[in-house]
């Protein structure tokens, strides 16, 4: 053979190459890249699922109506005298918001704004008022759900490999038991805990109350909106923290036994194991662990749908809830577009600037 | 001294175990009160809750909520409809995600890390992210089927299966494994005359039935569980899975011993598939860690 090297040429084979690769790279170019690019395109249209007008062009317009804030700062109302005037309990009196943000010329950025929230300053209250309040909430509470859940579920989850990877008879059940909920729908889970949480004859408050002999007072988890993000925030990670229990244990098992014999022979105790041994053995699993945690904390969907509808008040508002809820239901593919695209670069943004802490420490 | 160390070695083991059970009661009791309430009538379901026969099968035990519950639903269908979608989904992503990957991992041809990088960057897009768009795309696209050229795939089994069949995980996974193989059995089969689809399908599939197993499991716990999905782009109920069949059970006053009947029926027979083959199920997950 005259042939340079037998093995090259055996493998250089362009038709059987893209023939085997060409279904897969079909669909996923049908349906993963297409709709990734589209969702950009959307975002600066007004394209709706079904449409009699034809779609436009509007530019930025489904951005600027998303994020629009915007800052007031009210005086409180003055009398003839130039002192401010208090309603019978003493509390300052303030201009009515609406006096600013409806047809009033004077302030043109703030049109068609409601409050989000404010603060008092001196006697002035500042109030920062939100072109799309609702999105504002499911952006607020989206980034309170990751920011809990990922530092939290990722803490138990090692709590829980550490105690799985002990050497003791029979640890495989436990380890079978913890890891259980994960294969169970969250859809399931989210109905069931329904029912848990419930405020007359929920399990929680029962058992709640039963434990306390009756001195617990009931609450209504998923009707008060101070615990129901909260009671969604519990439910999620008791699901999900198995799932991240089992890549901490993977992680752990790549530690060479050596390692802790040696710190043993020092004469570490458990905590110096774990800090200067585990620890430093797990960086790349930790970020691993962090990374696939925030990503999926921020696909929050099944749970409200399923449990709240983001309600009450808007309390459990979470960003795919209301790119589905304008996307689907009102069948804005534009408006649900744009939500993607924001939650999209938020993703995008954490995982990178995960990776570069952690890649710097290193 | 010896006996003294053997008692606390003892209180300390003890110990160990006492913590481990307490964690476990925190994830089985729940599971534990759906399948047990699904065997009591409302009434007295409520009134267990109040103590600890909640998590009991005491009482008045019996399967009238399942009837019940199929009486309300077509519970049938929708396991049927979920069963289906998931077995032709799973079977025919594992084809075309190892062939590909079977090219990616062996032949050499012009493009090819381009569209495989291409392929792994599309990890980092969650599905949530263009499931609205991609009601647009399944809206506008034609299928040949028993009635002719349609166009527009929404309320139909196809939607719910073909946008699923490849993806980059599936891909990602079939690649890392098929990289360790050794090299020398497919050239000893090139030589002897075999295609390249007959290597793949004689000499690589026969070797790699972990990595099957692998994506066969996630892809089923993908597939079984999908909600979102569905809930667009089936409307009526002739397509519907079980996980959007749960609406059904959605009302003011809850029956919630149905409810409890319906989730146990459709997740008793995942909890026994993941008890028999749990190191498979728990072996899947540890791998999509290399994902990083």
């Amino acid at each position: 053979m005259s042939s340079p090297g037998p093995q090259k040429s055996l493998q250089r084979h362009p038709l059987a190459g893209w023939l085997m690769i060409a279904p897969a790279v079909v669909l996923i170019a049908t349906f993963l890249v297409a709709p990734f690019v589209l969702a950009f395109g959307y975002s600066f249209t007004n394209q709706r699922l079904i449409s009699p007008n034809p779609t436009e062009f509007v530019g930025m317009r489904n951005f600027e109506q998303l994020l629009g804030i915007g800052v007031l700062t009210l005086s409180p109302e003055v009398d003839e005298a130039g002192s401010p005037v208090r309603d019978d309990d003493g509390a300052l009196q303030y201009p009515r918001v609406r006096d600013y943000t409806r047809n009033n010329p004077d302030y043109p950025h703030l049109e068609g704004m409601r409050e989000w929230f404010g603060w008092n300053w001196g006697n002035d209250r500042v109030l920062v008022l939100a072109r799309d309040l609702v999105f504002m909430k499911a952006l607020t509470n989206t980034l309170i759900f990751v920011a809990v859940v990922a530092p939290v579920q990722s803490a138990l989850a090692l709590l829980l490999a550490l105690m799985i990877n002990q050497k003791l008879r029979g640890i495989n059940v436990f380890r079978t038991i913890y890891f259980m909920p994960v294969v169970v729908s969250i859809v399931v889970v989210s109905l069931l805990w329904r029912f848990i949480y419930d405020g007359r004859n929920g399990l929680l408050n029962n058992l709640l109350e039963f434990l306390s002999f009756g001195l617990f007072q009931p609450i209504d988890w998923l009707g008060n909106p101070d615990t129901a993000l909260w009671a969604i925030i519990a439910m999620s990670i008791w699901q999900a923290v198995g799932f991240h229990m089992v890549i901490w244990l993977s992680g752990l098992q790549t530690i060479p036994v050596s390692l802790y014999e040696a710190a043993e022979i020092e004469g570490a105790n458990a905590w110096q194991k774990f800090r200067f041994v585990t620890w430093p053995g797990l960086r790349n699993t930790a970020v691993l662990i962090l990374v696939v945690i925030t990503m999926q904390a921020f696909a929050l969907f099944a749970q409200v749908d399923v449990m709240t509808d983001g309600g009450p008040v808007d309390s459990t508002q979470v960003l795919v809830f209301q790119a589905v809820q304008r996307g689907y239901e009102q069948q804005n593919i534009a408006g649900g577009s744009a939500i993607s695209v924001i939650l999209f670069l938020i993703v995008l943004a954490i995982s990178i600037t995960q990776r570069y802490l952690t890649r710097e420490r290193t | 001294m010896a006996a003294v160390t053997e008692t606390n070695h003892a209180l300390k083991l003890t110990g160990r175990y006492a913590l481990l059970v307490a964690v476990a009661l925190i994830f089985v009791l729940p599971i534990l009160f759906m399948v047990v309430s699904s065997l009591k009538p409302d009434r007295q379901l409520l009134s267990d809750t109040s103590s600890f026969a909640a998590f009991l099968p005491v009482g008045d035990i019996s399967v009238g909520n399942y009837f019940a519950a199929f009486d309300r639903a077509p519970v049938g269908l929708f396991i049927f409809n979920s069963v289906f979608i998931t077995v032709v989904t799973v079977v025919i992503s594992l084809f075309l995600c190892s062939l590909a990957a079977f090219a990616f991992a062996y032949l050499e041809f012009r493009g090819k890390n381009i569209v495989l990088s291409v392929i792994i960057a599309t990890l980092i897009i969650p599905f949530e992210t263009i499931a609205i768009p991609m009601l647009m795309v399944v809206n506008s696209l034609p299928w040949i089927g028993a009635e002719g050229l349609q166009w527009g795939w929404l309320n139909t089994y196809h939607v719910q299966i073909v946008p699923f069949l490849a993806d980059a995980l599936t891909i990602f996974l079939f690649v890392q494994y098929f990289k360790d193989l050794p090299k020398e059995l497919i050239e000893a089969a090139r030589l002897d005359g075999a295609t390249w689809f007959e290597v793949y399908r004689l000499v690589i599939v026969p070797i790699a039935g972990p990595v099957f197993a692998t994506a066969a499991i996630l892809k089923f716990l993908i597939m079984y569980n999908q909600y979102l999905w569905p809930l667009m782009v089936t409307q009526s109920e002739q397509f519907r899975p079980v996980m959007v069949g749960l609406q059904y059970f959605f009302q003011l006053n809850t029956a919630w011993g149905e409810v409890m009947a319906y989730l146990s029926m459709i997740t008793i027979p995942v909890l026994v598939f993941y008890l028999v083959l749990q190191r498979a199920f728990i072996a899947s997950i540890a791998s999509t860690g290399i994902k990083g």
